[in-house]
């Protein structure tokens, strides 16, 4: 709450200084006005852009003396199936500027989706702006893709030789994993035991460790400065959240079924449960897809949001390009990160307490019946 | 939600779920299995070892209780020993005084016996000596004094009436 406030008043002073800034540009003349919005445009786009998964992994681009974009990046390889597995470079693509031919067929990208087209590139749009030429299964290796490798290899090498480091010191972390055992037992003594029970918890370990330790890395991944948004990403997200639903339901008990079928038990006749029933059930089994969906949402709209207004701080610096502005938003920019590696944690945490307490509900066993007949 | 689902790459959430996936289940047997198995050993390990150090206390305790208990029995031995031992002494003392009371009776009463028996002896000799003298004596008197048969017995008669023993 105090983090808010601070925040809102914080963008109320960087409001009130843009008006001073704005007071002052407008006796300038309206052509250098018109530039400044182009250069709001661009930092717009810049953000959207950045927001998105990309078929290269850019590094930084700067505009030469001739005026053109040189970027500083690595290709990534392009997979999609076309009638056939087509796999090529994206440089091909020269940043969606060109259509990339490969074995005769063409392909372009459009809203960062690849189409099939012609020669020309060939987009022909609906009347919603939707493009409507074929859009091949596309399984690319793009920036998210690599940085989810990279997590992979990360995890698995550090806890790894966390596990490893048990046996050669006899029972006792050594180097990183000093760092990283404590937090392996809060997740095990305070959410996973707490949420799901001294008995059950065990089978949970596994996901809870690796969703909790996968989130936080990307999302402090996401603060560097290589630009990749993983877990802003909606369709990492869902997979996260998917694998949640499923565990849940999965090894849902009897009593968990029961709740949902049954919520009230055996504290009113079956001939009154019957109304109540027509709208409990829906409800309760509307619940089972709203839970996992609230995760999927908070995730990435949390992390999309930081990266927005981070970024967009960030822009603000050209924007202003005065000695009052520009330092200013520097210290704003430096204040959200901060309060952005903390919601990195913060996010990684949440994810991992809800997912525990769906388990809990799943794995329920009889004494919460109890409880509720002796309301 | 339209803009949701134009954002929402099926490339990404297959590779995703590939990797995470996979990486759940090696991690699952490579890393958090042996991490929490270590974990827990070594949890069990440190209760056992305090439960073990609070038995080997508890034992320790048990220890010098038993050794106070062995010395108090010890001291409280000594003592009655001790006042076994006094009153046996003033017994012994006591007897002793008998005994060498009873002695001294005895040798009191033996020598009184002794001396009684001396003194009656020598009463004896006395009497015998007193009675050879007196009869001298007599004897001599009489040859003086009496030449008269008849009176001289008639005065020794008397004589031997007014002698009497002691």
């Amino acid at each position: 709450m105090l983090i808010l406030l601070k925040r809102k008043s914080l963008f109320l002073l960087a409001l009130l200084l843009t008006g001073v800034v704005y007071a002052k540009d407008k006796q300038e003349n309206a052509e250098n006005l018109s530039a400044k919005e182009n250069q709001k445009k661009e930092i717009k786009e810049y953000i959207m852009h950045h927001l998105q998964d990309s078929y290269d992994f850019s590094l930084f681009s700067y505009t030469n003396d001739a005026g053109e974009h040189v970027y500083f990046e690595f290709p990534l390889p392009i997979i999609i199936w076309d009638n056939g597995l087509k796999v090529f470079s994206s440089s091909k693509f020269h940043h969606g500027d060109t259509v990339a031919e490969v074995d005769g067929n063409y392909y372009a990208i459009s809203h960062n989706k690849i189409y099939k087209t012609d020669a020309a590139g060939t987009i022909t749009p609906d009347e919603d702006g939707h493009a409507t030429n074929i859009a091949p299964l596309d399984f690319s290796i793009t920036k998210g893709v690599v940085s989810i490798m990279f997590t992979f290899l990360l995890m698995f090498f550090l806890f790894k030789s966390l596990a490893d480091s048990y046996v050669k010191n006899g029972g006792i972390a050594s180097g990183v994993g000093r760092f990283f055992e404590p937090i392996v037992l809060y997740i095990r003594d305070d959410i996973a035991i707490p949420n799901i029970g001294e008995k059950k918890h065990r089978k949970y370990m596994s996901f809870l460790l690796t969703v909790f330790f996968f989130v936080w890395f990307l999302n402090m991944l996401g603060l560097t400065p290589l630009g990749i948004n993983v877990t802003g990403n909606i369709a990492v997200t869902l997979c996260l959240a998917l694998i949640t639903f499923l565990l849940t339901n999965l090894t849902g008990t009897k009593d968990y079924w029961l709740h949902i079928f049954d919520p009230l038990g055996s504290t009113m006749k079956w001939y009154a449960k019957i109304p109540l029933y027509i709208i409990l059930i829906p409800i309760e089994v509307l619940g089972i897809f709203i839970k996992p969906f609230s995760l999927l949402i908070r995730l990435y709209a949390n992390m999309q949001a930081g990266h927005i207004v981070l970024m967009s701080l960030i822009g603000l610096m050209f924007i202003f390009k005065s000695w009052l502005g520009s330092p200013l938003s520097f210290g704003l920019a430096f204040a959200i990160s901060l309060i952005e590696v903390l919601v990195a944690l913060l996010q990684a945490y949440i994810f991992t307490m809800l997912s525990a307490l769906y388990f809990g509900f799943a794995s329920e066993e009889h004494e919460h019946h109890d409880k509720i007949e002796a309301h | 939600m339209e803009k949701l689902l134009e954002e929402f790459s099926l490339g990404l959430f297959v590779w995703q779920t590939l990797l995470f996936v996979a990486l759940l289940l090696l991690l699952k047997k490579f890393a958090w299995k042996p991490i929490l198995d270590a974990v827990n050993e070594r949890e069990t390990s440190i209760k056992e070892s305090l439960s073990a150090a609070e038995k080997a206390r508890d034992d320790m305790e048990a220890v010098q209780a038993d050794n106070k208990r062995i010395l108090k029995e010890a001291r409280s031995d000594r003592d009655a020993l001790l006042a076994e031992a006094k009153t046996a002494s003033i017994k012994i003392v006591n007897q002793a005084k008998e005994d060498a009371k009873a002695e001294a009776d005895k040798i009191t009463a033996q020598a009184q016996e002794t001396i009684r028996n001396e003194k009656k002896a020598a009463i004896n000799e006395l009497k015998s000596q007193v009675a050879s003298l007196s009869v001298d004596i007599a004897a001599k008197v009489l040859q003086t004094e009496l030449k008269d048969q008849a009176a001289q017995e008639k005065f020794v008669s008397e004589l031997v009436k007014e002698i009497e023993v002691k």
